[in-house]
């Protein structure tokens, strides 16, 4: 039974390392594009599809992937920020919404009809297979890397945010962007990179997922409204509840699967009526 | 000016009876549940400016409602429509009751995530069939004169309903309530100040619609003997927004425009497969950028605007600008 328990809470904080990891970037999107980035999903899903493809078509390793993959969704995100989301900034929110929901449509599709919805299994590196008996339980290596590598990952970009001069720059434009114009910084190339930078971290979220989950075209719009729960929940005023929010309702999800199967999938929405009923601006949220 | 609109109404609906005698009928009857669907959303988008991404969730359980109904001893297909119209009112207000905690991107995230209960309700629960959904739901006799199991008695039946459906709308957007809502969308906080109950008039919106939406889901059930697990999912909630954005958001038959060419646009693509998707992404992408207004919007904008400014004092009009600035 504890082992079961054990388990289940690695799962959940598995699965909360990609909430906190996408819902970072959604955070981060929204406080300085106001745009609601539905595409987030989407991205996520490209980088696990593009780990598989660079180890399917040029033999690219799982570690080569970390950082090609990223690069080129990022590139990607740039084009779609420059082409599109820069029309939007003086707009109301749901107009972002609806364009970046057009973008998670056609990237979504363009892989289901060259990929099939089907589950493309890809393995772990050699590096990382094999697991630790910690004598409550087994924890694959792979799983104890996802959970320190997104940790770590979410600590770095909070550091940036919070203690660097970059950071500063960021923090000043979600404020009051003509002024940080007007200081002589080039507030529309942040912008582009901000989104870029956003996107390369969903796609590295799924480069890391690539391993853990089966990679399919669905994935994306299968995580994409957990990850809206968990921003209400949280509320999107601070990076730091952002991430505390992603890993505890995935720690919540685990154990609901432990006590109560059924109850899984539907357990982050009844949290998220009881802290809208009870604290509406969410948790962290600023009014 | 009151003669265009009433030529207009006329040659519509001479079109709607003539409609099923050229063009095949069961593909009529399905665009105009999709149009009595995309109208219920656009009285809450369009006129309140309530963005719900989960309207898949009241056209779903309008369609498993009035399914349940046709396959037990009761099968009115009438009875039945209206209870998936119950089915859609009442989740309209427990999750409109939610959702208006929270405004703007908020709200539209919360109807999400709501739909996405209904949905995993609908996957897993006994009554529902799960995957399969409920199939083989016979259309049955109307007031047991009409056999509905005919395509063009059942288009008929669909365009009475969608009809007395639109006319609702209608009814509720001229009345004092639809200039509440109006006003809700251009300046809630003015709306408060002038002793509104806004969250009430947001509710009775999100129950109208919810309701509307539920029938609309009903309509479909009867016509094509299935409620399926896609109609509360929430690509169907995408799907709608698309066509009243695409039609025009806030216009009356903008909606039905829209659900026309949605509709047309996937059935005579179908054979390019998944590509269908990726050209109504590029379309909804290109809506937004281009003609935010759909394109009866654009059509009637124009007119409309010009005649405002010359009915208005121009003290109303200066008002009006300062108002917007923030």
């Amino acid at each position: 039974m504890s082992d079961l328990l054990a388990s289940q809470i690695l799962i959940g904080l598995i699965n909360g390392s990609f909430y906190a990891l996408l819902s970072l970037g959604m955070a981060i999107i929204f406080g300085l594009l106001n745009v609601i980035n539905f595409a987030h999903g989407a991205f996520y899903m490209m980088g696990a599809f593009l780990a598989w493809i660079l180890l399917q078509r040029f033999g690219l390793a799982y570690w080569a992937a970390l950082v090609v993959s990223p690069i080129l969704a990022g590139a990607l995100g740039i084009l779609v920020e420059r082409a599109l989301l820069k029309r939007l900034y003086q707009l109301d929110h749901i107009y972002g919404w609806l364009v970046t929901f057009g973008l998670a449509m056609m990237i979504e599709s363009a892989f289901r009809y060259f990929y099939g919805v089907s589950g493309k299994p890809y393995a772990p590196p050699p590096a990382l297979r094999g697991g630790f008996e910690l004598g409550f339980m087994f924890l694959p290596t792979y799983r104890g890397w996802v959970i320190v590598a997104s940790a770590v990952l979410c600590l770095a970009v909070w550091g940036v945010i919070d203690r660097t001069k970059l950071g500063a720059y960021l923090r000043a434009m979600v404020e009051n962007p003509e002024l940080v114009q007007a200081f002589g910084v080039n507030v529309p190339r942040m912008l582009t990179l901000t989104y870029g930078l956003s996107v390369g971290l969903a796609a590295l979220a799924g480069v890391l997922a690539a391993p853990i989950y089966q990679v399919t075209p669905l994935m994306g719009s299968q995580i994409i409204v957990v990850v809206f729960a968990v921003v209400v929940i949280g509320g999107l005023g601070s990076i730091f509840g952002t991430v505390v929010t992603g890993f505890g309702l995935g720690l919540v999800e685990g154990l609901t699967k432990a006590v109560y199967p059924q109850g899984a999938n539907l357990v982050i929405f009844v949290v998220m009526a009881i802290v809208l009923l009870t604290t509406p601006a969410g948790l962290f949220g600023k009014r | 000016m009151r003669l265009a609109p009433a030529a207009v109404a006329v040659v519509a609906a001479a079109a709607l009876v003539a409609a099923p005698f050229w063009i095949y009928p069961v593909f009529l009857t399905q665009v105009l549940c999709f149009a009595l669907f995309a109208s219920a959303f656009n009285l809450l988008f369009g006129y309140a400016g309530l963005l719900s991404f989960g309207h898949a969730a009241f056209f779903g359980s309008g369609a498993y409602a009035t399914a349940l109904v046709m396959k037990s001893a009761y099968a009115s297909p009438l009875l039945a429509i209206l209870a998936g119209g119950g089915a859609g009112a009442l989740l309209g207000a427990l999750i409109g009751g939610f959702a208006i905690r929270r405004q703007g991107v908020y709200l539209a995230m919360i109807t999400l995530a709501f739909a996405e209960v209904v949905y995993f309700v609908a996957l897993q629960s006994p009554f529902t069939g799960g995957e399969d959904g409920l199939q083989g739901v016979p259309s049955g006799t109307l007031l047991g004169l009409v056999d509905l199991e005919d395509p063009v008695a059942m288009y008929f039946f669909t365009l009475a309903v969608y009809l007395g459906g639109l006319a609702m709308i209608w009814r509720a957007v001229r009345s004092p309530f639809g200039h509440v809502l109006r006003a809700i969308r251009e300046n809630e906080p003015r709306a408060v100040s002038l002793g509104y109950a806004v969250q009430r008039y947001k509710l009775l919106a999100f129950v109208l619609s919810g309701g509307l939406s539920g029938i609309a889901g009903g309509l479909k059930t009867v016509a094509f003997h299935f409620a399926a697990l896609s109609d509360v999912y929430w690509q169907t909630s995408g799907d709608v927004i698309l066509m009243t954005l695409l039609g025009g958001a806030g216009t009356l038959a903008g909606p039905t425009v829209g659900a026309l060419l949605v509709i047309t646009i996937s059935d005579s693509l179908a054979f390019i497969g998944e590509w269908v998707k990726f050209i109504l992404g590029a379309v909804f992408i290109a809506c937004i950028l281009l003609f935010r207004r759909g394109i009866v919007g654009e059509l009637v904008m124009p007119r409309l605007v010009r005649s405002k400014r010359s009915a208005r004092p121009s003290g109303a009009r200066r008002f009006e600008q300062t108002d917007s600035v923030r």
